[in-house]
């Protein structure tokens, strides 16, 4: 965890609601894809906590939907404005897992950490298969993407306005060595029901300080209590215990 | 003594400053950010007899200038905090802290704080009688007058370490319960805790809280803390720690003037997780710049 001053490079919206942002500044503080940082905004109490998507020497990308005053407040940011962030909280993926063919599963802004972790597993020799989910045409992004690094691309809208009709588990492949999961609970409980074998999910929820000191996103899991924001975003799938 | 210095119930602390218990954890992620042997003290997070999980999630919500909480005092028990978490706390904090403590009966609070009254570095028992998102416990105690005082009774029987008793501003007298904790034994009292509040969510149209309600804190409540702590440090003789929105070093002199001896830090520290520190670097410019020689001095002085 580090307290850095971060500058916007880039922000720019992908569909409707959805915006990509490059920051720059000391990421150093990252050590693993699926990690999150936290943006102090100007007028908000509580700090926004973002995924990271892609990561540079000196930068970091985070892709955010605009739902409420806060992302609405950092769509309108310009080059050069600075924000106040908490950066490498959370604990990531573990790639020591990820077997000989890994299949990344992302459904809306669950996609983008989902980008790193390709690069990571792409570096490593793995090929990977990326099943993307969404809810229309309208809201796919990054398609393209994650055909550039060279991943095998599946899209499913709940639609069937584009690519596959239906979720992220109407598009799994057959088959497949571990999976690792991001994007909103139902998808998660889906993806835990239905995919084969075994693999890692990030959660979310809402936090306080996003640094483990208030307990605010506190979940159970087989091995205890954890903290989404400190021993999360991301748990085994071994481990989750659903509370209902 | 340094200029900053005061005295809490015969323990001196080095500046007033004090995280607030359940904002700032037993204390190893702020140290991984900053030596927090800078600090007064700081008081950790709300301890009961039995581990607790809390309440279900979302237990957090933005507000107006604060946010609301309704952890439930999640804590793995005072055994284990004595076996895993004070031996740890130890290793990056060296000073006394502040224990913090809550019950669901006078018997309770007491058996938490006889096993804690054994452990060397704890310098006060923060008796919470004020959570207000537990049931038949914590806030019901710190509403009744009566209540109150059989906490305070009960714990003083078991310990010689200073007992400060954390009160509620959700009642219509505050200086009532303050005078009845004084009068059973209390040698200190904090307030406040969190307001009860809510919010809904517009699109689901239900409560974001899965507890429904939860504890206002932040800047919005200061107002509310300083008029309490105002008060009940006229109501009483012992000494006063003040505490609700504090978030600079002029926020603490307020504090301070109203009557408290020393002040604790919640919702800053998560928003700003290097609050503590930043408000104990501003205070001498602060204090230069309203001629305040010694923060001792200014204790209860806007009475």
């Amino acid at each position: 965890m580090k307290d850095c001053i971060l500058t916007v490079a880039e922000n720019r919206p992908l569909t409707k609601e959805v915006y990509h942002m490059a920051l720059r500044g000391d990421v150093r503080a990252f050590t693993a894809p699926g990690q999150f940082l936290n943006l102090k905004l100007e007028g908000q109490f509580l700090r926004r906590p973002i995924s990271v998507c892609d990561l540079g020497e000196d930068s970091v990308t985070i892709i955010y939907k605009v739902v409420g005053r806060g992302t609405a407040q950092m769509a309108a940011m310009l080059p050069g404005e600075k924000l106040r962030a908490l950066t490498g909280l959370g604990n990531g993926y573990d790639l020591t897992d990820a077997g000989e063919a890994p299949l990344l599963i992302g459904g809306g802004v669950g996609v983008p950490p989902m980008y790193l972790l390709a690069k990571r597993l792409l570096a490593l020799g793995k090929p990977v298969q990326a099943v993307l989910g969404f809810n229309r045409a309208s809201e796919v992004f990054y398609e393209e993407e994650f055909r550039a690094l060279g991943c095998a691309v599946t899209v499913a809208t709940a639609d069937g306005s584009y690519g596959v009709r239906g979720f992220v588990t109407d598009a799994l492949p057959e088959t497949y060595s571990y999976y690792y999961c991001c994007g909103p609970e139902p998808m998660l409980r889906a993806v835990y029901r239905t995919a084969k074998g075994s693999g890692q999910l990030s959660f979310e929820k809402r936090m306080g300080c996003g640094f483990g000191a208030c307990m605010g996103c506190s979940c159970k899991t087989i091995t205890g209590y954890k903290r989404i924001c400190r021993e999360g975003p991301v748990l085994r799938k071994e481990e989750i215990l659903w509370e209902d | 003594m340094g200029r900053l210095s005061v005295d809490l119930c015969g323990v001196t602390l080095d500046n007033p400053v004090i995280p607030a218990s359940g904002a700032f954890g037993y204390g190893y992620e702020f140290a991984e950010l900053y030596d927090i042997n800078c600090l007064g003290t700081f008081s950790f997070k709300g301890t009961t007899l039995l581990p607790r999980f809390g309440n279900p999630t979302p237990r957090i919500a933005e507000t107006p200038a604060g946010m609301l909480n309704s952890v439930g005092l999640q804590n793995p028990g005072v055994e284990k905090v004595i076996s895993e978490e004070l031996p740890k706390l130890k290793k990056v904090f060296h000073k006394p802290v502040m224990a913090n403590v809550s019950g669901f009966s006078a018997e309770e609070y007491a058996k938490t704080c006889e096993l804690l009254d054994q452990e060397e570095q704890v310098g006060w028992l923060e008796v919470n009688v004020s959570c207000p998102n537990v049931h038949g416990g914590g806030m019901s105690f710190g509403t009744d007058p009566q209540a109150a005082a059989s906490v305070v009774r009960a714990v003083k029987a078991v310990t010689k370490k200073p007992v400060i008793l954390k009160l509620t501003p959700n009642v219509t007298d505050i200086a009532a319960v303050a005078v009845a904790c004084e009068e059973a034994g209390a040698d200190g009292l904090s307030l406040i805790n969190t307001l009860l509040g809510m919010r809904l969510d517009l699109r689901t149209r239900k409560p974001i809280l899965a507890n429904v309600m939860g504890g206002l804190s932040g800047p919005a409540v200061f107002p509310v803390a300083l008029r309490m702590v105002y008060q009940v440090s006229k109501a009483v003789s012992i000494p006063v720690v003040g505490m609700g929105g504090v978030s600079s070093a002029s926020d603490v002199i307020e504090m301070m003037l109203a009557g408290a001896t020393a002040v604790e830090i919640g919702a800053a520290n998560l928003t700003d997780p290097f609050a503590c520190k930043r408000i104990i670097d501003e205070l001498p410019a602060e204090m230069d710049r309203l001629g305040i020689d010694r923060l001792s001095e200014i204790i209860g002085g806007g009475h």
